[in-house]
């Protein structure tokens, strides 16, 4: 039996599914025998760390701060073990430019793109190139905050008039956004969860709008909106695609204990990998544990897996 | 001793799929959970919140609540513990026909249903009147918390746009002739006259007039929904629908929330007898009975006798809020915004140029501790996209003055940015403008301000 600070809410804008995902691990957590100690993460995280004294962190924390490295980083410093991906690989998740810019170097099929900073409009006259982006991208291009963890922000532009305002918006969550090209096709979900064994793929989900209008991003993971699909129909051969990619840029961007990669399946059968989310959502909606259980692997299995790893990391295996 | 044994926590994917497929169709049109997740953080404390809808409760004196719950303990526990009438207490229409006449209504007792609190009514209303594809109409801002109950019962919302004189009328009628050619059935029009939450602006009497009138020609029903008709910070007050009409089409909706506390829920709905009945019917469905403890108290508060200057109270704390709200909104936000200047209730309505967003705009001002309300949520339509709802009556003016500061700091920062973006430049200040005007002698009374492109505004520092 172990100590185990289930860290949740938080600051960032997804503050309320961590939440839920925080309580439903720590359900878990209790089941399998633990002490689960719930921790709201606020400005008196480190003074409660510190009185706690957990054996271990579970990071049930979703969006700035939780998911990009920055919580990481103190329990580092505090020499407190913790489940998921390290300070690395969390920030490389977080920010999909750089996410998409090793994904390039790496030879993994993304979307194209151009990312720019305020900075670079502000500055740089970097406006004076959107007229050159649109052609190569092709309307319509969808425009990303770099670091935001929900739908939020996310907006389609149909034509060169939707661009500037599509890009204030997507500016509002974050300094960098990204101009991506649209791959119209179907929108699937790889969970990869670690094990003795190394990193496992779990049954593709897919999400399936029940609504006409697909491009209501934040209508795509609202239960009743969306229909999940797992494991995923798809056509031969693209599981097994689609799970190679996703173990790759898990490898790739050295994620640790679990993690969830986005994928598009183009309606020409091509795959392309758009995201990694460092901390997917844990609640009753969320993907990974949807995929998990369709793999045979319980909730309370899957976290305990998850704080095993932790465990395995702080005693020095190899990651 | 054993505990009972834990309910399973969570549900599996089969579990969600089986209650995705029970869901009733109308539960499909509900806000993104990433809305609610997003509003959820403008509670958190260090946030300067100007999305609330919230009174100031703490200007109530806690003697006051204090001896009210202390007389009933001792003279009417047993009847404040117990089950009432569905349409309510007697003595509790006593007190609401006292804050009818008030604002100028006389009201028959028999004519009224209390109800837990102001929303109760809306949605016996809808509840009674509207089937499924049935026409409401509403003002183009509507109240927000209306929005829900309009989609619970599938009526067809159509949204009759307003300006500073309110709901506009003659667009009502237009409206309910393409309606009528439409075959589409209108069975009410829903309306806040009075200090309109979100607009804040206040019906004319004309309109008022031409309302009452085209309700009684076409025989139609209106719900007047008037919780802040009391606060009224300067000028004479305007008889409600309900006075003019005299009750014959015009429905009433009045609550204690604004003028005493919206913790006791207490509201009440005033309508045509044959139409009452339904309701009560209604509302016995609902919840049997509104509290009957809530109703003792305001019995009790009003034999008092001093329920008007508590309100006068309240309007004192008020209107330097307001105040504080729109000078603060003159000197923060820029030219292009317009906003609304209510002359009572609790809220400010302002509009912003099109290409902000204000549920981003939502998203980068929490960054700096301060929220509002995105205009959206006042639609049905999917306008209102760059408006929000301003509230003054849940802080202090120094709150108010530093919260418009920092929105209007992210708004200047967004347009510089559309600016950059498009090669527009945003209009110049006031202080540029009188500058340009000396220097190039602009045309006087050009009130829209030609938007520049960005290598002239470049060369001419300030300039036109």
């Amino acid at each position: 039996m172990s100590r185990v600070a289930v860290l949740k809410g938080g600051r960032s804008l997804e503050r309320q599914v961590s939440l839920r995902s925080g309580a439903r691990v720590s359900d878990a957590l209790e089941r399998l025998g633990h002490d689960a100690v719930g921790l709201d993460v606020g400005p008196d995280l480190i003074a409660n760390l510190r009185e706690e004294r957990p054996d271990v962190a579970f990071v049930a924390l979703h969006g700035r701060d939780g998911e990009d490295g920055t919580v990481q980083e103190l329990l580092e410093i505090l020499g407190v073990p913790f489940t998921g991906s390290g300070v690395l690989a969390c920030s490389r998740m977080m920010d999909k430019v750089t996410t998409k810019h090793l994904l390039q170097a790496a030879g993994i099929p993304t979307p194209d793109f151009f990312a720019f900073s305020q900075t670079a409009f502000r500055e740089l006259g970097a406006a004076d190139t959107l007229p050159e982006i649109e052609k190569r991208l092709d309307f319509p291009i969808v425009v990303k905050p770099s670091r935001q963890g929900s739908a939020l922000g996310i907006k389609f532009a149909r034509s060169a008039a939707d661009v500037p305002r599509a890009l204030v918006s997507a500016f509002s969550y974050d300094e960098r956004v990204l101009l991506e090209r649209h791959v119209e096709g179907r929108d699937l979900a790889v969970s990869v969860l670690d094990g003795v064994d190394g990193p496992q793929a779990l049954p593709v989900v897919e999400a399936v709008p029940r609504d006409e209008d697909f491009y209501d991003f934040e209508a795509r993971y609202e239960i009743g909106r969306t229909t999940f699909v797992c494991p995923a129909e798809l056509p031969d051969g693209a599981t097994e695609r689609a799970h190679q990619l996703a173990l790759d840029t898990y490898g790739l961007l050295g994620c640790y204990g679990f993690a969830r990669v986005d994928l598009m399946l183009s309606l020409t059968g091509d795959l392309t990998v758009l995201e990694a989310n460092a901390i997917p959502g844990l609640t009753d909606t969320s993907l990974l544990p949807q995929a998990a259980e369709a793999a045979g692997v319980g909730f309370d299995e899957m976290v305990g897996r998850i704080l095993d790893r932790a465990f395995a990391r702080a005693a020095g295996a190899p990651v | 001793m054993t505990s009972p044994p834990k309910p399973p926590s969570r549900s599996t994917s089969r579990d969600l799929e089986r209650y995705a497929g029970l869901f009733a169709a109308r539960t499909r049109v509900m806000t993104s959970s990433a809305m609610r997740d997003m509003m959820a953080v403008t509670a958190r404390p260090e946030v300067i919140s100007l999305a609330g809808g919230l009174p100031d409760t703490s200007t109530f004196p806690p003697e006051t609540l204090a001896a009210i719950t202390a007389r009933i303990a001792q003279e009417s526990s047993a009847k404040a513990l117990q089950y009432g009438p569905t349409d309510g207490l007697p003595e509790t229409k006593e007190c609401i026909a006292e804050v009818m006449r008030a604002e100028g209504m006389r009201v028959d007792t028999e004519d009224v249903v209390v109800t837990t609190g102001g929303q109760q009514v809306i949605d016996l209303v809808v509840k009674t009147l509207i089937d499924p594809g049935d026409v409401v109409i509403a003002e183009g801002p509507t109240y927000p918390g209306a929005v829900p109950t309009f989609n619970a019962y599938q009526a067809d919302v159509v949204q009759i746009d307003m300006d500073s004189e309110g709901m506009r009328v003659d667009l009502l009628e237009e409206t309910i002739d393409a309606l009528e050619r439409e075959g589409r059935r209108l069975k009410f029009i829903y309306t806040v006259p009075t200090f309109q939450n979100p607009a804040g602006a206040t019906m004319s009497l004309a309109r008022r007039k031409r309302l009452v009138e085209i309700a009684n020609d076409r025989e139609l029903l209106v719900l007047e929904d008037n919780p802040y008709g009391l606060l009224r910070y300067e000028g004479e007050p305007l008889p409600p629908l309900y006075s003019l009409d005299g009750g014959v089409y015009v429905m009433y909706l009045g609550t204690f929330s604004k003028i005493l506390s919206p913790g006791i829920r207490l509201g009440w709905v005033v309508a045509p007898p044959p139409v009452l009945e339904k309701i009560n019917v209604g509302k016995q469905g609902a919840d049997l009975c509104t509290s009957t403890l809530s109703q003792l108290m305001v019995q009790a508060y009003f034999e008092r006798g001093d329920w008007q200057e508590y309100v006068q109270a309240l309007t004192g704390v008020y209107r330097p809020r307001r105040d504080a709200m729109l000078e603060a909104l003159g000197e923060f936000f820029p030219r292009e915004a317009e906003w609304t200047r209510p002359d009572g209730g609790m809220f400010v309505w302002a509009t912003l140029p099109d290409y902000i967003d204000t549920t981003d705009l939502l998203a980068r001002a929490l960054r700096d501790n301060v929220a509002f309300v995105p205009g959206q949520g006042a639609f049905l339509d999917g306008r209102g996209r760059s408006s929000m709802r301003l509230n003054f009556s849940a802080s202090g003016e120094d709150r108010i003055r530093e919260g418009i500061r920092r929105i209007g700091q992210v708004i200047d920062e967004q347009m510089d940015l559309y600016g950059t973006l498009t090669g527009e430049m945003k209009a110049p200040s006031g202080e540029e403008i009188e500058a340009a005007r000396e220097a190039d002698d602009v045309h006087e009374g050009a009130r829209v301000v030609e938007l520049r492109h960005r290598s002239e505004a470049r060369s001419g520092a300030g300039g036109a």
